[in-house]
């Protein structure tokens, strides 16, 4: 380790004199600051994002969004800085407007002079893990507005409609200064709710006859919304849809049950986005769903993200252990097995072994489960043994 | 993480209105495991470059079938140099005569796909000749 970390830093200091010789134009700094320590680096480029640097400010989304060990040194930096920004979720099935809604938004905000992030998240191919990121075509209005910054990112395999690096992206946005942060889902289904803890305030937008009363009592991302769209308001329909969705959704009850958060009274509008119609009654129904959400409501919700935040990394870390000890060649399929087969212990069946037993229905898939655990415990604290049975 | 998509933009700069092919070539990088940004018609340098620095791509591929590719081209090419995007590259295709090919290759792209190239040249150039990653 020691002696990894040295040669590292002999390299580093190889190329910075190497780029010393460089003239001094804005690439031989870029080139600095790709060459130094993973710590220097990330110091470079957050100083530069917090001045206004926008390449250094795309470069630090990119490291988040690839997790790489120099975006962690950043968010630990920026995390402080952030919390301040009022982030929006814009969430809904493919093809009801969200992009052309966030647009119409960025409009809005940009007239009462805001600087706007926007996050847009759009699938990753299950198959090839290529993907289409098509949301800024419907944003070009606002492509050379120095305070709009828009990002897509692919879900990279991600399941609940953000990627999961779009929190992180959205707490880089708040640093470095953004007033709001639109944050767009993918194309969702029914149960897709992630934004709902990534954001101050859920938008779920519709488009006209998606569904009847049946829908709107459904439960998942409806339940989710803190106001609910039908966008498309100039086609048939979107009024008897908005109508629909106010009737079932109007009768929640008022108060909370014990133990539950309050239920949501959602407010209903109807927008053309591509017009601009109603999008200003919009940002006024979020703003006033902010000032509500002020009190314990807005800090339950805080608390929430935090919590989402916390495991989003525990869970990371825990993938990481899991490939420490299983070496450089991990895939989830592999990794109980690989992981039973570390530090052979005799009184231990062999990985393989104990995956049969499952097979074979001799032991059940939790005892395996737990002889995993405890193996990774042992393991991460040091003690090494491991109980299977 | 070297595993992870090649970040590509797809982008139209000028006026002519044929995205077939943009279209084509961004489902088909899709297909190679590209992350593809496309941007839509009727883009100016401007938005290509900034749209290009936000999302911070390995690749620009600018599709062009008006015949402006001599003043459109050289025009994204140093806007980005201006911005310290040096390091991106840079790839046209549509209809652009082979006459042309040198002066551009001089002002900065790296390649010129012409009619009948197919998606797996243009992604095996991109995967050779794309910035090393880290």
């Amino acid at each position: 380790m020691a002696g990894s970390q040295g040669s590292k830093a002999a390299e580093g200091s190889k190329a910075a004199e190497g780029s010393k010789a460089a003239e001094g134009s804005k690439a031989a700094e870029g080139s600095k600051a790709a060459e130094g320590s993973v710590v220097e680096r990330a110091d470079l480029l957050c100083e530069a994002a917090l001045v206004g640097d926008r390449r250094a400010l795309a470069r630090l989304l990119t490291a988040v969004e690839n997790r790489t060990p120099l975006a962690e040194v950043a968010l630990r930096r920026l995390y402080p800085r952030a919390g301040h920004a009022q982030l929006i979720g814009v969430t809904g099935p493919p093809g009801a407007g969200k992009s052309t809604l966030v647009a119409a938004l960025i409009g809005e905000l940009r007239r009462a002079g805001r600087p706007v992030a926007v996050v847009a998240v759009d699938p990753s191919s299950p198959i090839t893990g290529g993907a289409v990121l098509g949301d800024r075509v419907r944003m070009q209005a606002y492509a050379t507005d120095a305070d709009v910054f828009i990002r897509s990112m692919a879900a990279r395999g991600h399941a609940g409609g953000l990627s999961s690096a779009t929190s992180a992206a959205a707490a880089v946005f708040d640093a470095v200064g953004f007033d709001v942060v639109l944050i767009e889902t993918v194309g969702t289904g029914q149960s897709e709710v992630e934004v709902a803890a990534a954001a101050d305030t859920t938008i779920v937008v519709e488009a006209p006859e998606m569904g009847d009363e049946i829908q709107a009592i459904k439960a998942g991302l409806l339940e989710v919304a803190d106001v609910i769209v039908v966008n498309k308001g100039d086609r048939p329909g979107a009024h008897r849809t908005a109508g629909q969705l106010h009737a079932m959704l109007a009768d929640a009850p008022r108060e909370a049950r014990p133990g539950r958060p309050a239920p949501k009274h959602p407010e209903v509008l109807v927008t053309t986005a591509a017009t601009g119609e109603g999008v200003a009654e919009l940002l006024g129904a979020i703003d006033r769903h902010r000032s509500s959400a002020r009190g314990s409501d807005g800090e339950s919700a805080r608390l929430r993200r935090a919590e989402a935040q916390v495991w989003a990394v525990l869970v990371d870390r825990l993938h990481a252990r899991v490939r420490a000890l299983e070496g450089a060649e991990a895939s989830v399929a592999a990794t109980p097995r690989a992981l039973l087969g570390v530090q052979p212990d005799p009184a231990a069946p062999a990985a393989g072994e104990l995956l049969r037993s499952v097979a074979a229905h001799e032991i059940d898939p939790y005892a395996a489960a737990d002889a995993i655990l405890d193996r990774l415990v042992g393991a991460a604290s040091g003690s090494g043994s491991a109980r299977v049975r | 993480m070297t595993d992870r998509p090649l970040k590509v933009l797809i982008a139209k700069p000028g006026l002519d209105g044929h995205d077939r092919g943009a279209k084509v070539l961004a489902r088909g990088l899709r297909d190679e495991g590209f992350e593809v940004v496309y941007t839509g018609l009727r883009q100016t340098p401007e938005m290509i470059v900034t749209a290009a620095l936000q999302e911070d791509v390995d690749v620009v591929g600018l599709s062009i079938l008006s015949g402006a590719h001599m003043t459109l081209l050289p025009r994204i090419c140093a806007l980005m140099r201006e911005r310290g995007m040096d390091d991106v590259l840079v790839a046209a295709g549509g209809i652009i005569p082979d006459d042309d090919v040198p002066a551009l290759k001089e002002a900065g792209v790296a390649a010129v796909f012409g009619p009948g190239t197919t998606i797996a040249q243009v992604a095996d150039f991109l995967r050779a000749n794309a910035r090393a990653r880290d």
